[in-house]
C-alpha cells in the first residue's frame, strides 16, 4: 500500500533529477557544443591535404605518446600503490604520502627543468664532458631530452599519481577476506594480486588512466616544447597558421571521438562487474619484504619521488631562492592570491555539480542519463585554448544578446558581463575539470550499496536527504579527493587561462609561461615553486584522507560513518 | 508589466555597476601578441606622459577570436601583434577600423602601414642567417637560396617551420621564386639540418656556440637581447659564437617583418588608443624600440641605436608588400607539411 502511494512522488523527484542532470550538463557542455559547431563551417577543407601529408605523422605520434605514457603511469602507478597499500617495507609510510607530491609539479615546467638539466650546456653533460675530456657534442652520445622519449618520461612523471591515487584508494577498500580467501585457495601473492585484487581495483585504475590519457592528448607546453607533433600540434598549426578555426575543430573533435571510444571500450570491459564494501576490514596483514625485495620497493617508490618532485623542486628552489627578494614582490603576492581564489572557487563549484551529476545518475541509472553524465566530462579532453575559444563563443554571445535587448529596450549597454571576468576562467576551469571530480565521486558512490538507499527510502527519507544523511558522509573521501585534484589542476591550467583572464590578471601559471616562453627558467622559478608549494597543501590533506596515520584510513572512515543512518 | 519592472530594476543596478566602471581614469585597453618585458617599459612611459593608464590582456593564441566573439561589446582598443598574418588576420575578419592621423602618416613610411589606416606597423625586425664565427668564414654563405647546397649538410638549426617567423620567410620566397621552387628549397634546408627543428631563435644560437650545428635562422634582434644580457651571462657567450648575416644584400635585400598594431573596430577609447599609437610612432618610443629590444624602427628620422650601429651597420632590405607576403602564408604552411620539414 505505501508503495502504491509512493509511486506517483518517486517518478516526480525522478523527473526533477533528470532535469537538474541535464541542466548541469547541458551546461558545462556549451563550450563543447560551440566546438562541434565550429567544425560544421571549416573554411575550408582540411582532410585530403592532412591525409595527404602530416595526419599519419600526426596519429602516430600521438598514439606512441599515449601508448608510452599509459604503460609507464599504469606501472608506476599501480606498482607503488600496491606496496605502499599491501606490503611491509622500510619508509612504506613516508611513500604512502611522498609519492603524491609530483602531482603538484606542472608537466610544462618538469619539461623546462629536466631541459635545462640534461641538455648540452646542462650540469649533467658539462660534468661528463670534464670526467672524460670530450671536448664537443660530436665526441659522444647523450639521449635527447627533447625527443618522445623525453615526452613520454616527463608526463608519465607528474601523472601518474591519478593512477597511484585511485589504485591505492581501491586497495585499501578492498576487503581483506576476500584476499585472504584467495591465499587460501592456494594462490601465491603474485596470484592473488593479479586475479582478484587487481580486477577489484580495474574500474578505479581505468578512471584514473583515463584521466592521464585525457591530459596526455590535449597536453601542448610540453610537446611543443620537446618538438613532438601529436594531434594537438596539428589542431594549432590549423588554426593559427592556416587561419582555419573550424579545420581546428574538427581534428579536436575527432581527438574526442578517441576519448570516448576509449571511455567505452573499458566500460563493456566491465559491464557485468558489481562492487560493494560489504564489510570492509581494515589491512593489518601486509605482505613482509625482506632482503633485496625491500631494497627494491624502496628503490621503485625513490625514483619516482626523485624523478618526479625532489629533483625538480630542488632546481627551482635554486633559482628562486639566488634571487628571491627581487622576485618576492606585493604584485607576485597578488597574482599568488589570484591562483589560490580561482583554483578554490572552481574546484567548490566542480565538487558541487560533480556530486548532483554522479548522484543524479545512481538514481537514474537510465542510458540518456548516462550520456548526459558522459557529456558533461568531454572538456576535459579538449585542448586548452580550443576549450578557451569553447567558452568564450556561449558567454560572449550570452553578453551580447542581454547588452542588445537591454539597448533596444531601454537604450542602456551594459557591456560584457561574464566574458572577459573571473567568471569566465572559473567556468573555464568547471568545464576543463568537472571529469575529475564526477569521476572521483562516481567511484566513490559506486561502492555504496543500494541497499543503503532504499533503506533510508524506505524509512521515508527522500532522495535528497538520503544523498545528505547517506550519501554525503559516505562518499566524504571521494567528494575530499575530486576537489583538491581540481584545485591542483586549475592552479597549474594555463592556454585557458591566457586566453580568458581580464585586463591585467595573472596567476601563477601565467606568470610562469610569460619567463619560461622567453626561456628564462630563473625568472620564472619562484612562480613555479609557489604552484608546486600550493599543490602540497592538498596533496598532503589527500594522503590523509586516503589512510595516512588513520590506520587504514577510508575503510574506517566508512565503518565509523555508516551507522550514522 | 512585472517583468518589465524587474528589467527596470535590474537596468538601473546594472547601470550603476557601469558607471562604477567607467569612473575609472582615461584608459586604453591592449590585447597583445607582444611579450610583456618587450612593450612594458614603452607603454609606462606613455602612461607617465599622458596619464593614461593602459591594461593589457597579453596571450599568443586566440586574442582575434576573443575580439571577434565580443563584438561591439569588446574593452579591446589596440591589438599589438608581432608578426604580419595576424594583422592580416584581423583586416581579413573585419575586426580593424582605419584610423586618419597626420602624425602615423608622418613617423610610418606608406609600405610599413595598411593605405586605408587599418594597421600601422611600429617596428621591422630582419631574418637573418646566424653563422658561427668559428666553422663558417665571412661570406661563405650570403643568400638563403644558398642554404640548399650540400656542404650545409647536417649544419643548420632552426625552429619549426610552422612559427609565423618562418612562415613569413616562406611566404616571401613563394613570393620571389614560386611555389615549385620554393618547394624545392625547402626540401633542400630540411635534408642539410642537424636536427628536428625545435626550440625559439635563440635556442639555434646556442646550439652553435655548443658545435651542434653552425648555420641557423633568426631574427636580428635576439642577437642585442643575447650579448647584452645580464641575467644570464651565458647567452653572451652564444651571441659570440656567431656572425650576423644579412642575406642577399646583393639582390632583393633582406627579408623584413613587422610587428604592429590595428585599432579595434569598436574601440571604447578610441581617442586614447590613437594618441597610444601616435606615442609608439614618435621619436621616443621609436627610439626605446631601438635601443630596448634592438627592433629596427619604422620612422626613417629615428636616431640610430648606438648598439644596432655597433653589431648591424646598414644593409639592404627586402621592400617585398607585407599584403603579399601574407597572402602566401598558407601556401607555406601547406609547403612545409607537404616536405615534412618538422618531422
Amino acid at each position: 500500500m505505501t508503495v502504491t502511494a509512493l509511486a506517483p512522488r518517486a517518478n516526480l523527484s525522478g523527473l526533477r533529477w533528470f532535469f537538474l542532470v541535464a541542466g548541469i550538463a547541458i551546461l558545462v557542455a556549451l563550450p563543447v557544443l560551440s566546438i562541434f559547431w565550429l567544425a560544421l563551417f571549416p573554411e575550408e577543407n582540411i582532410w585530403p591535404h592532412l591525409l595527404d601529408t602530416v595526419l599519419w605523422h600526426y596519429v602516430s605520434t600521438t598514439l606512441l605518446l599515449a601508448f608510452g605514457v599509459a604503460v609507464l603511469t599504469l606501472v608506476a602507478g599501480v606498482g607503488s600503490a600496491w606496496l605502499v597499500s599491501m606490503c611491509r617495507f622500510p619508509a612504506r609510510r613516508f611513500f604512502e604520502w611522498a609519492l603524491l607530491l609530483p602531482f603538484a609539479v606542472p608537466a610544462y615546467v618538469i619539461a623546462y627543468v629536466y631541459t635545462d638539466l640534461l641538455e648540452y650546456a646542462g650540469p649533467v653533460q658539462k660534468a661528463l664532458r670534464g670526467w672524460f675530456g670530450w671536448q664537443s657534442a660530436r665526441e659522444y652520445w647523450f639521449p635527447e631530452i627533447r625527443s618522445l622519449g623525453g615526452a613520454v618520461a616527463m608526463l608519465s612523471l607528474v601523472f601518474y599519481p591519478y593512477v597511484y591515487m585511485l589504485a591505492r584508494a581501491a586497495f585499501l577498500e578492498q576487503c581483506g577476506s576476500i584476499r585472504a580467501a584467495s591465499r587460501s585457495l592456494g594462490c601465491s601473492p603474485w596470484q592473488s594480486f593479479l586475479r582478484v585484487s587487481l580486477p577489484m581495483a580495474r574500474p578505479a585504475i581505468a578512471v584514473g588512466l583515463s584521466l592521464v590519457l585525457m591530459e596526455t592528448l590535449n597536453d601542448f607546453g610540453t610537446v611543443d616544447f620537446f618538438a613532438v607533433r601529436t594531434l594537438s600540434v596539428g589542431i594549432y598549426d590549423t588554426w593559427l597558421s592556416r587561419g582555419n578555426l573550424g579545420g581546428a575543430a574538427q581534428i579536436a573533435c575527432s581527438t574526442l571521438l578517441f576519448v570516448v571510444l576509449l571511455i567505452a571500450l573499458e566500460r563493456i570491459g566491465r559491464a557485468r562487474q558489481r562492487h560493494f564494501v560489504q564489510s570492509p576490514t581494515a589491512n593489518r596483514d601486509r605482505y613482509r619484504l625482506a632482503g633485496w625485495r625491500s631494497l627494491a620497493a624502496v628503490f621503485f617508490c625513490g625514483i619516482l619521488l626523485l624523478g618526479g618532485f625532489v629533483i625538480p623542486l630542488v632546481v627551482l628552489a635554486g633559482y628562486a631562492l639566488g634571487n628571491l627578494s627581487g622576485y618576492w614582490t606585493d604584485a607576485f603576492v597578488e597574482i599568488a592570491r589570484n591562483s589560490l581564489l580561482l583554483s578554490a572557487a572552481a574546484a567548490l563549484l566542480s565538487v558541487l555539480l560533480g556530486l548532483l551529476l554522479a548522484y543524479g545518475k545512481r538514481l537514474q541509472p537510465r542510458r540518456p542519463v548516462r550520456l548526459l553524465v558522459g557529456f558533461s566530462k568531454l572538456g576535459y579532453a579538449l585542448p586548452g585554448a580550443v576549450m578557451a575559444i569553447g567558452v568564450l563563443i556561449p558567454l560572449a554571445g550570452f553578453d551580447n544578446a542581454v547588452d542588445a535587448l537591454l539597448r533596444e529596450q531601454f537604450g542602456i549597454s551594459v557591456g560584457l558581463l561574464l566574458s572577459g571576468s573571473v567568471f569566465a576562467i572559473i567556468f573555464a576551469y568547471t568545464v576543463r575539470f568537472l571529469a575529475v571530480s564526477t569521476g572521483a565521486i562516481e567511484t566513490s558512490l559506486e561502492k555504496v550499496t543500494p541497499s543503503m538507499d532504499r533503506a533510508a527510502r524506505a524509512l521515508g527519507r527522500n532522495s535528497w536527504q538520503t544523498l545528505w544523511a547517506v550519501h554525503l558522509p559516505l562518499v566524504r573521501a571521494g567528494l575530499l579527493t575530486g576537489g583538491l585534484v581540481v584545485f591542483v589542476d586549475c592552479m597549474k591550467e594555463l592556454p585557458a587561462t591566457l586566453l580568458l583572464r581580464p585586463f591585467g590578471f595573472d596567476t601563477l601559471a601565467t606568470y610562469v609561461y610569460q619567463f619560461a616562453a622567453d626561456e628564462m627558467l630563473e625568472r620564472s622559478a619562484l612562480g613555479a615553486l609557489l604552484i608546486v608549494l600550493v599543490g602540497l597543501i592538498p596533496v598532503v590533506l589527500l594522503s590523509r584522507a586516503i589512510g595516512w596515520r588513520r590506520g587504514d584510513g577510508v575503510a574506517e572512515l566508512i565503518e565509523s560513518e555508516a551507522p550514522a543512518i | 508589466m512585472f517583468f518589465r519592472v524587474l528589467l527596470q530594476k535590474c537596468v538601473v543596478i546594472t547601470g550603476l555597476l557601469g558607471t562604477i566602471g567607467a569612473s575609472a581614469a582615461e584608459q586604453v585597453n591592449i590585447y597583445s601578441y607582444r611579450q610583456p618585458f618587450l612593450i612594458e617599459p614603452i607603454l609606462a612611459e606613455f602612461s607617465n606622459k599622458t596619464g593614461i593608464e593602459t591594461r593589457v590582456v597579453y596571450a599568443s593564441k586566440g586574442l582575434n577570436e576573443r575580439l571577434q566573439r565580443e563584438g561591439r561589446n569588446s574593452p579591446a582598443d589596440l591589438v599589438l601583434t608581432s608578426n604580419t598574418s595576424s594583422l592580416m588576420d584581423l583586416l581579413n575578419k573585419q575586426l580593424t577600423q582605419p584610423v586618419k592621423s597626420d602624425v602615423l602618416q608622418q613617423n610610418i613610411p606608406a609600405q610599413f602601414r595598411d593605405a586605408a589606416g587599418n594597421w600601422f606597423g611600429l617596428t621591422t625586425r630582419a631574418r637573418l642567417i646566424y653563422a658561427s664565427r668559428d666553422r663558417v668564414k665571412p661570406g661563405e654563405i650570403t643568400r638563403y637560396e644558398e642554404l640548399v647546397e650540400p656542404r650545409w649538410k647536417g649544419r643548420i638549426c632552426t625552429r619549426s617551420g610552422k612559427h609565423p617567423y618562418t612562415l613569413s620567410l616562406i611566404a616571401s620566397m613563394i613570393a620571389h621564386h614560386g611555389e615549385a621552387e620554393t618547394k624545392a628549397w625547402l626540401k633542400g634546408v630540411k635534408a642539410n639540418l642537424a636536427r628536428k627543428p625545435q626550440g625559439n631563435d635563440r635556442t639555434q644560437v646556442k646550439a652553435i656556440s655548443e658545435g651542434v650545428c653552425d648555420l641557423s635562422l633568426g631574427n636580428s634582434y635576439y642577437f642585442g637581447k643575447m650579448i647584452t644580457n645580464r641575467e644570464q651571462p651565458e647567452q653572451v657567450a652564444w651571441a659570440k659564437s656567431v656572425n650576423l648575416v644579412f642575406p642577399n644584400q646583393a639582390d632583393r635585400g633582406t627579408h623584413m617583418f613587422i610587428s604592429g598594431a590595428a585599432l579595434t573596430k569598436h574601440a571604447p577609447n578610441r581617442d586614447n588608443a590613437i594618441k597610444l599609437l601616435e606615442f609608439l610612432s614618435g621619436a621616443e618610443a621609436q627610439y626605446a624600440y631601438a635601443e630596448k629590444n634592438f627592433e629596427f624602427p619604422v620612422r626613417p628620422q629615428t636616431p640610430r641605436s648606438e648598439l644596432i650601429n655597433r653589431y648591424m651597420g646598414e644593409f639592404k632590405e627586402d621592400n617585398l608588400s607585407l599584403t603579399e607576403i601574407g597572402a602566401h602564408v598558407p601556401a607555406a604552411s601547406r609547403l612545409v607539411d607537404e616536405v615534412g620539414f618538422d618531422f
